[in-house]
């Protein structure tokens, strides 16, 4: 039964991961960047519900719309004023700027007095309820990730496969020429994209906060999400939420089972066995250039 | 605008390639020389830590600015070195000795993290480094018979041969020798046909293969060498501090590393000084900016993170060859007084060409 009740929380801590590996292979598909800055937007979209919750006073479900609107809109922005400018200039230039622009938020998170370096809780309505399965114990704010991500992915899936803009944003991550050239508007559809990613980094944040806590380095938790992304494929959006879930549950499982030490690791060592075994991942495609 | 007029062969590949060179490098070495009589305490401390880092930074820049590989886990390197130099430090090595077993470990641990960089390229290589960085990391801190965990490691003074550096001077001496050395050796390698062949791998690996360079024996000796340097530095690192701890090592410090290569200028053997230069003062800078700042700004925890973020920002947008472009552009805008143009150095923009298919 204890396995059972680890390899759960595993799952709900993988959606996490896989929830920000989204966030990377959306804009990876979308730009062919990766963006290091995933991370510190989930942290910056849990400050923005918690700003909304606790210092404004509104209610959740209130709070939580509004922060993911102003979190996409901080993406579209982020897009627009630096990323634009620079596209078509080597991919590590970019991955450069992303570390710079994690370090400006999380920089401008603790400068904010009395709040920055502080840690906060994040109280959701769900927060202590717990569910009894037959001597499984489940937190709520466990089963609400899981659900969350499932939602998410549906309605992702479902965007993707048959609105317009999704079809649209398919056709410019295969090949952004052709779509030029066949009259979508790639540039346009870039900032939408990365609007659409720290939205879900958002999610991702709002639905970690009642777990752990906010604090302004809970960004680094996305350095765990690379792994994820990586063992899906990094061009898969399925594969990211597999691939998150993955290193969850061998997370959990290691820090049950092995010693001590080994559960912080254990995502490593797994995108390295993965990376040296099969670099393009479970549904990664493979290319190769022809000259 | 000089033009040198060649009638050898030898002037393609030497060293001083005019009289303005020679003239300018004697004098940097003159003062680098007496420095120790020039500076005080502090200032030499100062330097002494620019040294350190223009190693790291050259061994960086070797694999990121020359062979186009790219290490988010460099600071593990540095660690291998720091510890193995503190640890044979403590049993009385020599320091020669002790240096170049930093040097040799460091560089089979890079031949290690090099295996996986033969199969998988970009961004890949970018997330094994970052997960090899974090392993080291946990490793430094959990094999704690050998280099103290988390309480860290105390290190020993330099000593060679009876003659022990334990002053500000003797040790910068130490350092000075040590760079400059690194520094004749990176660049003899990148004139050589190995640094030809990096140059080429990170122009293009497919051309690179087709002129018959093996992709996988040169990527492999870069993370060899560039990982030497950083232990190299790492060692140096280690006596500087006098103290090192895991913490010391993390993913801040690799993203540090980087950071110094790309604002000094990817790709030249200057911007690793220049970076290095950077590194170092900007604390000082930020710290004399405090007094002309309201408090609210000023005492901040975050402020100096805001500054090298917005910092690394700007030189990505507006100068991505670094300090080291900056000041080649202002040269050219002196020699070429009054036709210099705009986009003299402006590189050709392209519609976003796939790096997948690289």
């Amino acid at each position: 039964m204890q396995e059972l009740q680890v390899i759960f929380s595993g799952v709900a801590q993988g959606c996490i991961y896989g929830l920000i590996a989204l966030g990377f292979v959306l804009i990876y598909k979308a730009t062919e960047t990766v963006s290091f800055a995933q991370g510190d937007l989930m942290m910056l979209g849990a400050f923005c519900g918690l700003g909304l919750v606790s210092w404004l006073g509104w209610s959740y479900w209130l709070a939580v719309p509004s922060a993911l609107a102003a979190m996409a809109i901080t993406g579209w922005l982020i897009e627009r004023a630096v990323i634009r400018p620079i596209l078509g200039q080597p991919a590590f230039s970019v991955v450069m700027l992303t570390f710079g622009l994690g370090y400006v938020a999380r920089g401008l998170i603790t400068m904010i007095p009395n709040v920055g370096t502080e840690t906060h809780a994040f109280a959701a309505p769900y927060k202590d309820t717990t569910f009894d399965l037959g001597g499984v114990v489940l937190g709520a704010s466990q089963v609400v990730v899981v659900g969350a991500t499932a939602a998410l992915c549906l309605l992702l899936y479902l965007v993707f496969s048959h609105s317009r803009v999704g079809i649209a944003m398919q056709a410019s991550s295969q090949n952004q020429l052709a779509a030029y050239y066949m009259g979508i508007p790639v540039k346009r559809l870039n900032g939408l994209v990365w609007a659409l990613a720290a939205a879900v980094a958002t999610v991702a944040g709002l639905l970690l906060a009642p777990i752990t806590f906010v604090h302004a380095n809970m960004g680094f938790i996305g350095l765990k999400a690379f792994p994820a992304a990586v063992v899906g494929g990094f061009t898969s959006l399925p594969g990211a939420i597999v691939g998150g879930v993955i290193i969850g549950v061998v997370e959990a499982l290691a820090g049950f089972y092995l010693p001590e030490g080994f559960k912080d690791v254990a995502a490593y060592i797994v995108v390295l066995l993965m990376l040296a075994l099969k670099p393009n991942g479970l549904f990664g495609e493979n290319l190769r250039k022809k000259v | 605008m000089r033009f040198i007029f060649k009638t050898e062969y030898d002037q393609d590949i030497r060293l001083a390639k005019h009289g303005g060179h020679v003239f300018w490098y004697s004098l940097l070495g003159l003062f680098l020389i007496t420095a120790p009589w020039l500076l005080d305490e502090y200032w030499l401390a100062q330097l002494t830590f620019v040294l350190i880092y223009s190693v790291v930074g050259l061994g960086l820049m070797l694999l990121a600015g020359f062979t186009g590989l790219f290490s988010i886990g460099h600071a593990a390197f540095l660690g291998v070195g720091a510890y193995t130099e503190a640890v044979l430090a403590a049993q009385g090595w020599p320091f020669p000795l002790s240096l170049a077993m930093a040097a040799g470990l460091s560089a089979a641990v890079g031949a290690v993290v090099g295996l996986p960089a033969l199969r998988v390229k970009g961004i890949y290589l970018g997330i094994a480094t970052l997960a090899f960085g974090f392993i080291v990391e946990e490793g430094l801190a959990r094999w704690e018979s050998v280099t103290g965990g988390n309480a860290g490691k105390h290190v020993e003074a330099v000593q060679v041969f009876g003659w022990k550096a334990d002053t500000e001077a003797g040790f910068y001496a130490v350092c000075l020798a040590v760079t400059v050395l690194s520094t004749l050796a990176v660049i003899n390698l990148l004139r050589a046909p190995t640094g030809r062949a990096f140059v080429a791998i990170r122009d293009s690996e497919i051309s690179a293969q087709s002129m018959g360079i093996h992709l996988a024996r040169y990527k492999t000796m870069s993370f060899m060498i560039s990982a030497a340097l950083a232990g190299i530095g790492g060692a140096l690192y280690a006596h500087k501090m006098q103290f090192i701890s895991p913490d010391q090592f993390s993913i801040l410090q690799s993203i540090d590393l980087l950071l110094m290569v790309v604002i000094g200028g990817l790709g030249s053997i200057h911007g690793a000084f220049l970076g290095a230069i950077f590194l170092i003062t900007m604390p000082q800078l930020i710290a004399l900016g405090k007094d002309h700042l309201p408090d609210a700004i000023a005492q901040a925890p975050g402020l100096q993170a805001v500054v090298y973020g917005v910092v690394l920002i700007a030189f990505v947008l507006f100068e991505p060859m670094g300090l080291y472009g900056r000041w080649l552009k202002i040269r050219t805008w002196f020699q070429l007084f009054p036709f210099y143009r705009k986009g003299m150095f402006k590189r050709q923009k392209s519609f976003q060409k796939s790096d997948r298919l690289k």
